[in-house]
């Protein structure tokens, strides 16, 4: 049973108004029967420190990737990871997040490879809910387990490995990153740590948009409008593109993949969650360097 | 190799803890992590940004004339993680000899229980953070 949509103006332009609530409407339908608030973060501390009433928290990092092999968890994971939480099959997930959202859009796009079909993005996330004054709580909620079901991953739609990226070359490739790290100066954003790449630059064609250009000054996705200017003006993406996106580890580009999809009306957007720290590792791939696209490697 | 006391301690402190309240007492350690003291709260060309840590966290660590250590740190608190390592260390660190502090293992940040609560890869920071703490330290000495 979904909770109702928020259906307010602000959204009503995107393709899919459906995948976002504003602050005000999760304030008001905070301890809704069917819905489950989740806080997904940078900090695994951060949840620790205050939160929105009621949610629980989830970690990218020690939660959804798999312990031991370079992959998010499975089918079973998933389960009991969801079921513990008591978030059932037909829950209404609501995400937020630190850092605009940037994990929580990593969280939502890994519950849906696993097909878990509402679940929303808080728009503006921690900063928007903070500006605006609203409380936090320290205390974590007490929710009983539940059986969530195992479902196995579906990688087929929206995430894309090293040799779909391959195939893909011609085709629209975005790279999310810092310019810094689409030009090659840095394998790494600036003031985070240089690490795990060992090649600096970009996939040949792909055009740089730097995340964050979707977010507007209060944290929230920037109007229908301007979202267009840049991705189908700048980028020149244009109706029934097949588009790759990516950044470093995935995260970022996960949050342009949830702009593409969800608010552009994109339907063939993948994620390429190895992105640079496979890719620049990789032997043998082409590399473009510098500020230009560079042009389609012979194959 | 012994760990001079005070880290010894912390790390016990740490390890008789099941791990998810390893992350409280991380938690307690970040909302502890002192303010900058007058001097370097004016002079932030002083402290020197660990660029191993994901959020912004500069450090600046003092050899007084008996050769006692003392560091400084500061995080905002949006980082609690990183502000909890820096507390560690600010805690751990300070008032130690200054070769007591050269002397500790490089890999005490692993030793301490926390990678499977918050992961290898954001120790790295604290990782970092002694690193640095050590090349402050033997630069002072040189001068």
């Amino acid at each position: 049973m979904s909770v109702e949509y928020d259906t307010s103006s602000r959204f009503a332009d995107y393709a899919h108004p459906e995948r976002l609530v504003s602050t005000e409407w999760l304030a008001e339908h905070l301890g809704t029967p069917g819905l489950v608030v989740v806080e997904s973060d940078e900090d695994v501390l951060l949840y620790e420190t205050g939160h929105i009433e009621g949610a629980v928290k989830i970690d990218w990092h020690t939660e959804l990737n798999d312990p031991v092999a370079r992959d998010y968890i499975d089918g079973a994971g998933f389960a009991a990871l969801l079921g513990g939480k008591g978030i059932s099959r037909d829950d209404t997930v609501v995400i937020y997040g630190d850092k605009n959202n940037w994990w929580a859009a990593y969280a939502l796009w890994v519950f849906r490879l696993f097909g878990h079909e509402d679940v929303r993005l808080l728009d503006g996330g921690r900063a928007k809910w903070e500006a605006e004054g609203r409380a936090y709580t320290t205390e974590v909620p007490a929710r009983e387990p539940v059986d969530y079901p195992i479902v196995e991953r579906d990688d087929s739609g929206i995430r894309a490995f090293r040799d779909d990226v391959f195939e893909h070359l011609g085709k629209p490739l975005i790279d999310v990153r810092s310019p810094e790290e689409y030009s090659g100066e840095r394998t790494s954003a600036p003031a985070y740590p240089e690490e795990g790449a060992l090649r600096a630059g970009h996939i040949p064609t792909a055009k740089s948009v730097p995340w964050a250009r979707a977010v507007a000054e209060d944290g929230g996705f920037k109007p229908l409008d301007e979202l267009d200017a840049i991705y189908r003006g700048e980028a020149g993406l244009v109706d029934g593109d097949e588009i790759v996106a990516y950044c470093r580890i995935g995260e970022r580009s996960s949050h342009t993949w949830f702009v593409l999809h969800y608010l552009l009306g994109f339907d063939n957007v993948r994620n390429y969650d190895g992105s640079w720290t496979e890719w620049g590792s990789a032997v043998r791939v082409p590399i473009a360097r510098g500020s230009e696209p560079g042009t389609v490697p012979a194959k | 190799m012994t760990l001079p006391d005070q880290l010894a301690e912390i790390r016990e402190d740490f390890l008789g803890l099941e791990v998810r309240d390893r992350l409280q007492l991380l938690l307690e350690f970040a909302n502890e992590l002192p303010e900058l003291p007058e001097r370097y709260r004016d002079h932030p060309d002083l402290l020197e940004r660990v660029e191993e840590c994901q959020s912004p966290v500069y450090i600046f660590v003092e050899v007084d004339d008996a050769s006692r250590v003392h560091m400084y740190a500061t995080a905002p608190k949006e980082a609690p993680t990183t502000r909890g390592f820096a507390s560690i260390l600010a805690q751990g660190l300070s008032g130690l000899d200054a070769q007591e502090l050269l002397a500790i293992p490089d890999d005490f940040p692993n030793t301490l229980g926390l990678t499977e609560a918050v992961s290898p890869l954001r120790i790295r920071g604290m990782t970092g953070m002694l690193a640095r703490a050590k090349r402050q330290v033997r630069a002072r000495l040189a001068a």
